[in-house]
């Protein structure tokens, strides 16, 4: 099994790099909309650092729900995601590594390019690793209950902002106590409360998901 | 375990006799209990003493809000018992919860709105029931958006039941969350009705609207059923036979 | 011994009633060819062979098991070839086998440049597979199918795409596979070169 699950990640990380522009489009996405607060707003630091926590999330969420349609959708059309399918391994496994590549590919770098635009919004220096670990927790579960929508929709050639309606209701929890969480550790106040419930919400996401994620997917392919 | 109630329900025929011979029952309760509650909830229960007749509201408002979750429940339910045991006529119930789920929901919204509006001075406020009662709305609309983007009805019964499933496991976190959410920006709000010392006079009619607004929802459910299971067999014998008769009653 | 039975297949598409009581028990060394008009349920019953598509009624059954009981090490003794070929256009021939074949079993670099030798391609192991024409992608395929290794083949249509020494080549694996005793189970228009003892056909309608 752990053959098959790194033979699966390496094919998708490799696919990946032979097609980065693709790959960064959402890290683009992240960083412009979070310009478009202080355009929108005001550039006074004091007013945008209110303000951080909600741009910073609402533009990682937006930004991780533009990824997800392409995760199952040219698989199932070429019919490489037939033959996972029949390969005998557990199927809610390998959807899981799928997610975990899509994950480090467009998760990570979210994650990483985060304090820099944090610290643009007004963010303290002091901050960053409450925020790091904050949308670490946050996106991980992002990814999982968005996978489970990717796997709903994969199949609908005219599914519009259909996928949309489905993840974002489902993402509010994760949305509420990340921002939360971003807020506490911009302020300098203990943030463990929010982080604990992001960190139970990424578990229980990562438990649950894989059984709905195999189960879509399946309905997807017949 | 004696499982053949378990399979004749399962069969599209039972369950349409079944669904035909129940409805007017439920019809019936709902329609006494709905008019006893408005009675007394309009007519014989004293205002309050703080919020004078615009608390009367409650006797639509609770009810719609209870069955707008009970009815995900049910929904939720019956779509895991036809993915598992793959019953057509599960699936056919579910589908049919959905729109009258998102109707109470849209019902149990506006009347909170037209509380809010004596309450609080304006008609929204990010009071967590509200905004809980929002984002099912949501739940249902996307339940609805998947089950009309998928043309195969089989596929659509089985995806949109997964989705039910993820939903109603996701209902009570985002419950929670909001209203965790709420109690760290605000006061605690006005509509909280969960007082014990509520007089029987004011308690009694709400208990009676309850019951018949669920008695409502199955009326409902079940004419919406009957038709689904209709559709779904309109090339079987038995279908063409139920609508001869039906027809020759009229 | 192994065998593949199916009694009794109903299935819907929509309003259609595709599949109506289909039945047929395959033995080793045997190939049951699907045939049938435009329409008539061959791919659909080839995924339903699978466990890809959802029986309305009937079951199929692996060694007297039923396939939906335990799929999983029913998959692993099943080779599957669908309408799409399943390779990805940014990898190499090479690539794509190893990636497809490694998520089963361990396969070593010379397994495949013999299996692109037998399929008459030995020069594009390095070539994406975007790049390829129809019937060379086609090929790839049938590279996979006979790395996957397990004693089911199902294909459906095969040799679309491929030129007549291609469907020469679809029969040449076939025999060989059949030789040693595999069951396949192949829904194609064009006539297999195989011998009438091994040839099971049926006609859907």
């Amino acid at each position: 099994m752990g053959r098959a699950v790194a033979a699966l990640m390496t094919r998708d990380l490799r696919l990946a790099l032979r097609r980065s522009g693709d790959t960064l489009q959402p890290l683009g996405f992240f960083l412009v909309v979070t310009t478009l607060f202080p355009l929108a707003l005001d550039p006074e630091m004091s007013r945008l650092r209110e303000i951080a926590p909600a741009a910073l999330w609402v533009a990682a969420l937006l930004s991780s729900l533009l990824a997800l349609d392409r995760l199952f959708r040219e698989d199932a059309q070429d019919g490489s995601l037939e033959q996972l399918a029949l390969s005998g391994r557990s199927f809610a496994l390998l959807l899981l590594a799928k997610t975990a590549v899509h994950w480090l590919l467009t998760g990570l770098p979210l994650v990483m390019m985060a304090p820099l635009a944090a610290m643009a919004l007004g963010a303290p220096v002091a901050s960053v690793p409450g925020i790091l670990a904050a949308l670490l927790l946050g996106t991980v579960a992002l990814s999982l209950i968005g996978a489970i929508g990717a796997g709903l929709t994969m199949s609908l050639s005219r599914n519009g902002s259909l996928l949309s309606l489905l993840v974002l209701p489902l993402a509010v929890p994760v949305l509420i106590f990340g921002a939360r969480a971003t807020a506490l550790a911009i302020a300098g106040e203990s943030m463990s409360a929010p982080l604990y419930l992001l960190a139970a919400l990424a578990v229980l996401s990562a438990t649950l998901a894989p059984w709905a994620l195999a189960a879509a997917v399946r309905i997807g392919l017949e | 375990m004696n499982w053949v109630w378990f399979h004749r329900f399962g069969s599209p025929p039972h369950f349409y006799r079944l669904a035909t011979g129940m409805t007017p029952w439920f019809a019936w309760a709902a329609a006494l209990l709905c008019i006893a509650g408005v009675i007394g909830g309009l007519g014989l229960a004293p205002a309050d003493y703080r919020q004078g007749d615009g608390f009367r509201i409650i006797y639509v408002h609770a009810p719609s809000a209870w069955l707008s979750m009970m009815v995900y429940v049910v929904m939720a339910s019956s779509a895991a018992v036809g993915l598992i045991w793959r019953m057509s006529v599960s699936h056919a119930i579910a589908a049919s919860c959905a729109i009258i789920g998102a109707s109470f929901t849209a019902v149990a919204l506006g009347t909170g709105m037209l509380w809010g509006r004596p309450m609080w001075g304006t008609y929204w406020e990010w009071d967590p029931r509200l905004t809980s009662e929002l984002l099912l709305l949501f739940l249902y609309l996307g339940y609805l958006g998947l089950r009309s983007a998928i043309d195969d009805t089989g596929r659509a019964d089985r995806a949109s039941a997964v989705l039910a499933i993820v939903g109603v496991v996701n209902v009570p976190i985002i419950h929670y969350s909001v209203i965790w959410w709420n109690s760290l920006h605000q006061a605690p709000s006005v509509m909280k009705f969960d007082k014990p010392d509520i007089p029987a006079s004011m308690l009694v009619p709400l208990l009676m609207m309850l019951a018949g607004f669920t008695a409502l929802f199955f009326a409902l459910l079940l004419i919406r059923a009957r038709g689904e299971v209709l559709r779904r067999e309109r090339n079987a014998r038995w279908a063409a036979d139920a609508l001869n008769v039906a027809a020759g009653k009229v | 011994m192994n065998e593949l039975t199916a009694d009794n297949l109903h299935l819907w598409r929509g309003e259609q009633h595709v599949l109506q009581g289909v039945e047929f028990s395959v033995r080793p060394g045997q190939c049951l060819q699907v045939m049938g008009a435009n329409g008539a349920g061959k791919t659909t019953l080839l995924r339903a062979l699978c466990g890809l598509a959802p029986l309305e009624e009937g079951r199929v059954s692996w060694c007297g098991r039923d396939i939906s009981v335990d799929p999983e090490s029913y998959h692993l003794q099943l080779s599957w070839l669908g309408h799409d070929h399943g390779l990805k256009g940014d990898l190499t021939a090479a690539e794509n086998l190893r990636y497809a074949v490694s998520v089963r079993r361990r396969v070593r670099p010379d397994e495949i440049a013999a299996a692109l030798v037998t399929v008459g391609v030995p020069d594009l192991a390095g070539q994406r597979v975007r790049q390829m024409s129809a019937g060379q992608r086609r090929r790839v395929a049938l590279a996979r199918m006979t790395l996957m290794g397990g004693a089911l083949w199902i294909m459906d249509e095969p040799g679309s795409n491929l030129d007549l020494l291609g469907q020469e080549l679809v029969s040449a694996l076939l025999r060989t596979f059949l030789d040693r005793g595999g069951i396949a189970v192949v829904a194609t228009h064009q006539a297999l070169d195989l011998p009438s003892a091994q040839l099971r056909p049926l006609t859907l309608q």
